[in-house]
């Protein structure tokens, strides 16, 4: 064991020698490896990150919310329907939701107003997202002044902050007054952005939007199962999305890389001959581009894996924002939480490792099993 | 003739390599206990997130603020224009990342199909 | 003793560029002492150094060594008995470029994963013997030619093998680096080394510690 043990470090310290000779091309390459790997694990990593925080948090949306369509478009809720609904069977508690977005001219901001339905705003007052009061520099006791649908301004004094842990899903929002949304957006008095069911039984939420669907035919149910699915495909999409991005990178690195690894100088095949004649075993050449391989590929997936870590987890995946916000002013200030998938990591490890050592012994074997005497001649 | 003097205890290339190595797989190893521990920490945060959802009966992340139906892709319209491809041309940057086909589907949890059809 | 029955190589078989290298040649050699095998170039000799030093078998005809059948063996068994009992000492030398001259010399070693202190202090020792000592950290391709040969020298002797083996070692040498060679050789086989090689270098077959030499032509004995 311990020979064994040995004779593979041998081989090792044979396969480091043999790239040390090109420093500058193999870190090169190891240094694109890496790079490779640390985009795909950054995605990987946040994205499940985000999936997972999506599936737990929003595992406490609402069961069921009815929007209505008018002529296949988003419009408002008549408060009769809530009556209507109220009584299915099976649902315990229906009521509506006021709420809508704002474009701050101001900062060029999109905000969400909306109406708590618990302990709402004294009229006059509201409540911030973190992420409002950041991009509007405003605290609490300051007063925010927007122009409302009809022109008039209005000022609002600033009664609280939403907490800043919770900026992932509160970082836009603006909590008022129902009177005061009303009175802001000319809202109808009788009508509601959507309405929400709560239904006791979850077994029962399907039959429920069934009847909905059929006892309203101009509204949408939408249930909580659908939108966590959402968020898992929406967040499956966007990795996928990127991975699709990076796959010219990808392939370009591939041709590379096999290029690196599958073309076999006439220099490497007389040096295979000659650690043949001096009494190297086929075996013991093939294990030992093994590892120059294996050393390669190992060395960039560690190190593109912990930068990716550190990136996404240390960092709050820096290099993502950009992409996410797009447009946006306002973007949460959130740190992802390390939920990881070991299946993830492990086949991120098969995929970046795997092939590169594959291709760098392949074109060797035909080279390895010549007869040795081909340096005597 | 001078001695090739004492080499430093056998340094080898191997060596170097295998404690880097051996020191960048522990860091990853402890990447997991890291991931671990901190969502086991981060319950408490996660819990005020998911009372402030159940509170305020939100939806969505406040990740996409740009457009209405990025900031809620849960409720947004079915069929936003140039929603339908990853590259296609669009107004705002993440439009192109939020597929229409990720919101709820109209077929696909209903019996009646006839009964939810917008057409 | 080594001892070949019938021995015949041949390239390309069956090819319009067939080759008869060596043509049904039974021969022995003694192990001790220094073996000369004499000849023009393309008389067979350095394929005849091949298959007794395991390097390649013969196409008919057996071959061996101490009394066992060495020809027939597996890959395996015949790079065991190579690396155990020959030492090649290559004409173009054949150093391994980029790697240092220790490294070069530990090289056949490291299949048979030796204590790697005592390895490397032999090939010291070796090198020291041949005065290389202050080049054994220098990489292979910055030596001389007489360097490149002693340290080739080197690399076969790092698995204490019975017999070198070398092929027209002589051929890239001036007369004064050959001549230091064969003294080098000599002094290895006074101290019990049997020396096997191919040249048709007058200063090799016409040396004083030449025991026998082999007269080949046309792949047979001239």
């Amino acid at each position: 064991m311990r020979a064994l043990l040995r004779r593979q470090r041998y081989l090792l310290d044979y396969s480091l020698s043999s790239l040390a000779r090109r420093p500058g091309k193999h870190l090169a390459l190891l240094l694109v490896y890496s790079l490779v790997v640390f985009l795909l694990a950054s995605t990987l990593l946040f994205t499940q990150s985000l999936r997972r925080e999506a599936a737990l948090i929003l595992a406490d949306a609402p069961e069921l919310i009815v929007q209505r369509l008018v002529a296949g478009r988003h419009d408002l809720m008549p408060a009769d329907y809530l009556d209507r609904l109220g009584q299915l069977r099976g649902v315990s508690d229906a009521y509506g939701r006021l709420w809508g977005y704002f474009y701050d001219p101001a900062v060029k901001a999109n905000y969400t107003l909306l109406v708590p339905r618990q302990e709402p705003p004294v009229p006059g007052e509201v409540r911030l997202g973190a992420g409002v009061a950041r991009t509007r520099g405003l605290g609490v006791g300051d007063y925010l002044s927007l122009r409302s649908a009809r022109g008039e301004p209005f000022s609002f004094r600033i009664a609280g902050l939403l907490e800043a842990e919770t900026e992932l899903v509160s970082s836009d929002l603006l909590l008022l007054n129902a009177e005061d949304f009303r009175r802001f957006f000319a809202f109808p008095a009788d009508r509601f952005t959507d309405l929400v069911l709560r239904v006791r039984n979850p077994s029962e939420v399907r039959k429920v939007a069934e009847k909905i669907a059929l006892a309203l035919p101009d509204t949408r149910p939408i249930l909580r199962d659908e939108i966590l699915r959402t968020y898992d495909a929406l967040f499956g999409w966007r990795q996928g999305l990127i991975i699709v991005l990076l796959g010219g990178a990808l392939l370009a690195f591939v041709i590379f890389a096999f290029d690196r690894a599958a073309g076999l100088s006439a220099e490497e095949r007389r040096e295979i001959g000659i650690l043949k004649a001096i009494g190297w075993e086929t075996g013991d050449v093939l294990r030992m581009k093994f590892w120059e391989g294996a050393a390669l590929s190992l060395t960039a997936f560690l190190a593109g894996y912990l930068l990716a870590y550190a990136h996404v987890f240390f960092f709050a995946a820096a290099l993502f924002a950009p992409v996410l916000k797009g447009w946006a002013v306002l973007y949460p200030d959130f740190r992802p939480l390390p939920f990881v998938d070991g299946l993830q990591v492990a086949t991120l490890f098969f995929f970046t490792v795997f092939p590169y050592t594959v291709a760098t012994i392949v074109p060797i074997w035909r080279a390895a099993i010549t007869d040795p005497d081909q340096v005597m001649r | 003739m001078k001695a090739p003097g004492p080499l430093p205890a056998p340094w080898r290339k191997s060596g170097a390599f295998l404690w880097t190595i051996g020191l960048a797989t522990v860091l990853w190893a402890l990447t997991f206990v890291h991931a671990t521990l901190t969502t086991r920490a981060a319950a408490d945060d996660l819990h005020r997130r998911g009372a402030l959802v159940s509170q305020l009966d939100l939806t969505d992340f406040a990740l996409f603020t740009e457009a209405r139906y990025t900031r809620h892709p849960s409720q947004a319209d079915l069929h936003s224009p140039f929603q339908d491809h990853p590259l296609a041309l669009e107004h705002f940057p993440t439009g192109s990342l939020v597929p229409a086909s990720a919101g709820p589907s109209w077929t696909g949890w209903l019996e009646a199909p006839a009964a939810s059809s917008p057409e | 003793m080594i001892r070949l029955e019938q021995v015949s190589k041949v390239f390309n078989q069956g090819r319009h560029n067939e080759v008869r290298a060596v043509r049904n040649l039974s021969l022995e050699l003694d192990t001790r002492g220094v073996t000369v095998l004499k000849g023009p170039s393309g008389s067979g000799k350095t394929s005849l150094l091949a298959m007794i030093g395991c390097l390649s078998r013969p196409t008919s005809g057996r071959i061996h060594l101490e009394g066992r059948l060495i020809s027939n063996l597996p890959e395996r068994f015949m790079t065991e008995v190579r690396r155990a009992t020959f030492g090649f000492i290559f004409q173009r030398f054949n150093l391994i470029r980029g790697l240092t001259v220790l490294e070069n010399v530990m090289l056949p070693a490291y299949p048979l994963a030796p204590d790697p202190r005592e390895l490397r202090d032999q090939a010291l020792d070796l090198l020291r013997q041949f005065r290389l000592a202050e080049r054994a950290h220098n990489q292979a391709e910055w030596l001389s030619g007489g360097e490149a040969q002693r340290t080739a020298i080197c690399r076969a002797l790092i698995n204490r093998p019975r017999i070198l083996i070398a092929d027209e070692p002589t051929a890239n040498l001036d007369s004064q680096l050959s001549r230091e060679l064969l003294a080098l050789i000599g002094e290895l086989a006074e101290q019990g080394k049997g020396v096997l090689i191919s040249s048709h270098d007058p200063l090799v077959f016409d040396h004083a510690q030449v025991s026998r030499v082999v007269e080949l032509r046309d792949g047979g004995l001239a």
